[in-house]
């Protein structure tokens, strides 16, 4: 029986867990069913992705109603890998929260706060696994609202603001996708995904499905931060409490990213990218991004700010590869999707074991800590290296296909953009080693111990996988390709 | 003339949008910007339920002897939309509460200044 | 024709409001206006012949919204401060131009208001209109939709509320670091005054029971006119946050304890969901309320039922406790 409803046991789990985790009395309890609950979802998202590439999509029709006329679930590999990127890295973060997240939150939240992360991971399942373009906006408001109050539970008072600031932009994003599914809904009568696929290549021509097209990309930009709608990110991520930039930084871009995938390439006609200015608009605001956002990265004085400026530019990667609206281009953007999870979410966790030990991360309180805590910093400098591309490590996988994108367009300015961003993370990076090893260590910093193992060991797995899924590329690049195809992105 | 009749609904809901949007992007004052959010969010429900208007139609509610209805599927949309907005604007309220406490203003202006003092 | 004068007079009384709302520096005023703008709305929705949305809107947008605005400024302060209010105004005046010429644009070639060929009115919709009746036995369609055909929308919203809830406890419930100052509204809503108004409390006593009454009606009688767990969810909570303001917040945490919100809140959603997890045992679909009972139209019946059920409380509690918190922040 299990095998039908994977799809959608993997959305209503957690969503049934949260109301039950918000009611437990202790925080350790509640932290026991969120770990069972993103356990259990690994293993079904892993399931569901074999399942998709043996067997083809999966369409699942909710309520029992044919689709369009009720909402359905539809999985190809693009989907599939997603939920799996997402329930990985929540099946990874949580071990890490139960340390991290007891030192930062006050023990009688820490109930509604696990109840507040499984909404937040149900919710963007939820944006994943659907195929009503409506059912995309109920299930983006779950998992914005619960991220809103999970960064405002930062330490520091600008926690608020940045909190304050990301629900603004944010509910601003989501109401232009409301307006552009208004409008394209006004021309084809439907919110299924395929539905529209179908019906769309009629109505391609009218202003009214250009307008509403526009509205939604704008929407999904926002909440991506894509260039240069990317300014609540870097406080969101420097103030949000450590387990949740963790999964957010590694996670909620992602899913963005997908939505755009898929409105682009199935939802809309294969080629109106390069009819429309759409393409361009995507190199020119990934060229902009990758530069601007890396060389404000040099000047950070806070390191997980610093990495927040990193993620708008890897952000920036993903947009070229999606502005060539090549069969490659996406591949590559797909590919970096995944890898970016992993160097990102590893970074971000080993910050966190710092800030777990000295409860700050600016480059003049970590000076001498490499030393102290040398677990911590070799994932720095392994992740690091991925983050820069060095091959030998997943980070070198994108940027090979990125370039062969790049270059089968005979893109030079693009190559010569993605080599430079490369150097300027060799700068960023550099900084933050430096820091680490080879300034002296202070009075204070002299006597901090490493990590604890709860949170090493989550860290070194991200880091290992950095490296394994360097050497061996196999299954990122096939299920890329895969999941490229089944976009309905042709393959030239 | 047709054309106007047949589109200043529209034009109207926009006109409500840009004024929201508007107060959410140029005003300082935290309550405020709150305030500028509903609005667009409401305007753009008028845009929805205009979209689903049949002339001479009837309240989506089956009754014998009426044939034309009006679209019940923005309907549907815009109730849920209508929930999502007052979780939005509880949970931004709640914010704005405590940016008070912290910071003593809700002036954005005035929290950059403490924030860039600090 | 009326139809029309109608229709124009109401969106010029909303262009009004709204332009006042921006004008504006004091912030009563601002949300006084708001509700009007909501109020309006609802008006306009009525028209519009969206009956449902105009209650909720009515319910939610003027009701709820304005009475969290109003508490908010209680709280904080109720003014702008002017020399903030317009710095740099031409960068987001022309974000604002180019946003709104953008959305003209598209409206150039939409079919026109009110036109039954259009698009829109076509396919899924006319479908709804011919089966709803038949395929769940659900007369007001809009319920039908709502709870059935796209039923799982309707979950993710009342997670929606849930989330809400957890977000304001989270940030402004009982547990967390709480504000020394006093403030007017807690003023209020101590309520020694009001309390002993003869005239508020016997008015209160007889409009509660009724309350309470018509948010029962609509939560039951959502099938077969505008209403559903939603409108009877806030209603209900109306009827309590009016004790409250009665009878002090302190009376109201008596009839209602705060544990016990929490947990109607959390069942809500597990009922809703719950129903969902039943007709997969039983070999459905989730949320095919068919294999509920032996017919169809029983099974579809006996599911909105239910679900409604689940809405109707997650909504009165989440509101509930939204209200308490803000109420009950900065008591001392």
């Amino acid at each position: 029986m299990i095998e039908n409803h994977i799809s959608l046991l993997l959305v209503v789990i957690p969503l049934i867990a949260a109301p039950i985790a918000a009611i437990l009395p202790w925080g350790r309890a509640s932290w026991m069913l969120t770990l069972v609950v993103t356990s259990a979802c690994f293993v079904l998202a892993g399931l569901q992705l074999w399942a998709v590439v043996h067997n083809g999509a999966i369409s699942y029709e909710l309520g029992g109603w044919a689709p369009p006329w009720g909402i359905e679930y539809r999985i190809d590999a693009l989907n599939a890998l997603v939920a799996l990127i997402v329930s990985a890295i929540a099946a990874i973060t949580v071990p890490y929260a139960l340390l991290s997240a007891e030192k930062e939150i006050p023990k009688q939240q820490i109930p509604l706060f696990y109840s507040a992360f499984l909404l937040c991971f149900a919710g963007l399942l939820g944006i994943t696994q659907t195929g009503d373009i409506f059912n995309v906006f109920v299930f983006l408001e779950i998992s914005s609202l619960s991220s809103y109050a999970l960064i405002s539970l930062g330490q520091r008072r600008q926690a608020l603001t940045s909190a304050y600031q990301y629900l603004i932009m944010g509910t601003l994003g989501a109401t232009f996708f409301l307006i552009g599914v208004g409008l394209i809904y006004a021309q084809t009568g439907t919110l299924n995904m395929m539905d529209l696929a179908q019906r769309l290549p009629e109505v391609t021509s009218l202003k009214t499905v250009h307008t509403g097209f526009a509205f939604i990309m704008i929407g999904f930009a926002l909440k991506l931060a894509l260039f240069p709608l990317h300014l609540w990110l870097p406080n969101a991520y420097t103030y949000a409490p450590t387990v949740i930039t963790v999964f957010l930084a590694a996670t909620a871009t992602k899913v963005a990213l997908y939505v755009m995938l898929r409105i682009l390439f199935t939802v809309f006609p294969d080629g109106f990218v390069s009819v429309t200015p759409t393409g361009d608009l995507f190199l020119l605001s990934g060229i902009a991004g990758v530069l601007t956002a890396s060389v404000y990265a040099i000047y950070q004085m806070n390191v997980k700010r610093l990495l927040a400026y990193s993620s708008v530019a890897q952000i920036g990667y993903m947009a070229m590869g999606i502005g060539f609206a090549s069969f490659k281009g996406v591949t590559a953007t797909i590919i970096h999707l995944f890898n970016h999870a992993l160097m990102k979410g590893a970074l971000f966790m080993a910050v966190g074991a710092i800030i777990y030990r000295i409860g700050a991360c600016r480059m003049d309180n970590i000076e001498g800590l490499g030393r102290q805590m040398p677990w911590t910093f070799g994932a720095i400098v392994i992740a690091g290296l991925s983050l820069i591309g060095v091959p030998g490590t997943a980070g070198f996988i994108s940027k090979w296909y990125l370039v062969l994108a790049a270059l089968e367009q005979q893109a030079w300015l693009s190559v010569g953009v993605i080599l430079f961003g490369s150097l300027l993370a060799v700068v960023y990076m550099g900084k933050v080693i430096e820091a680490l090893y080879f300034k002296p260590a202070s009075e204070a910093n002299l006597s901090v111990k490493e990590a604890p193992i709860l949170l090493l060991a989550p860290t070194w797995v991200l880091v290992f996988a950095n490296i394994y899924f360097g050497l061996n590329a196999e299954f990122t690049v096939g299920i890329a390709e895969h999941a490229a195809r089944a976009l309905g992105v042709a393959a030239k | 003339m047709d054309f106007v009749l047949g589109h200043y609904n529209y034009w109207i809901a926009i006109f409500l949008m840009m004024v929201g949007f508007y107060t959410v992007i140029s005003r300082g004052n935290l309550v405020k910007k709150i305030v500028g959010l509903n609005v667009f969010q409401v305007s753009v429900f008028l845009l929805y339920i205009s979209i689903g208007t049949v002339t001479g139609g009837a309240a989506p509610i089956i009754t014998q002897g009426i044939k034309l209805y009006s679209n019940p599927l923005p309907h549907v949309l815009i109730l849920t939309a209508i929930v999502v907005g007052v979780a939005t604007t509880a949970l931004g309220l709640a914010l704005v509460v405590r940016i008070k406490e912290a910071y003593g203003t809700i002036e954005e202006d005035e929290i950059h200044e403490q924030d860039h003092s600090l | 024709m009326i139809d029309i004068i109608i229709d124009i007079t109401l969106l010029a009384f909303l262009a009004i409001t709204a332009v006042a709302i921006v004008r504006l520096t004091n912030l009563l005023a601002i949300v006084m206006l708001f509700g009007i703008f909501s109020f309006l709305s609802a008006t306009l929705f009525v028209v519009m012949d969206a009956v449902d949305v105009a209650f909720t809107e009515a319910a939610v947008g003027a009701g709820i919204s304005t009475v969290l605005m109003l508490a908010t400024i209680a709280l904080t302060k109720d003014h702008e401060e002017k020399k903030y209010s317009s710095h740099r105004p031409w960068l987001p005046l022309a974000v604002v131009i180019a946003t709104g010429a953008a959305l003209v644009y598209g409206t150039l070639d939409i079919p026109a208001f009110g036109d039954p060929e259009s698009p829109a009115q076509k396919h899924v919709a006319t479908y709804y209109i011919e089966k709803a009746m038949p395929e769940t036995g659900v007369p007001n369609i809009v319920t039908a939709v709502l709870a059935s055909y796209r039923g799982y929308d309707t979950l993710g919203e009342v997670v929606v509320i849930l989330t809400a809830g957890i977000a304001v406890l989270l940030l402004i419930g009982d547990n967390c670091p709480k504000s020394i100052a006093r403030n007017h509204m807690q003023e209020g809503l101590k309520g020694k005054e009001i309390a002993h108004n003869l005239i508020l409390r016997i008015a209160s006593k007889t409009l509660i029971p009724l309350i309470i009454l018509f948010a029962l009606y609509v939560q039951f009688h959502g099938d077969y006119g505008p209403g559903g767990g939603f409108q009877a969810g806030v209603i209900m909570s109306s009827a309590i946050i009016l004790y409250a303001l009665v009878y002090g917040l302190d009376g109201a945490e008596r009839v209602i304890p705060s544990t016990i919100l929490r947990l109607l809140a959390s069942l809500g959603v597990i009922i809703y969901a719950g129903v969902g997890v039943v007709t997969l045992l039983l070999g459905g679909n989730y949320l095919d309320y068919s294999v509920l009972a032996d017919t169809q139209i029983a099974g579809q019946h006996l599911g909105i039922l239910l679900v409604e059920l689940g809405v109707g409380m997650t909504v009165f509690s989440i509101m509930l406790i939204i209200f308490f918190a803000f109420a009950g922040r900065g008591r001392p």
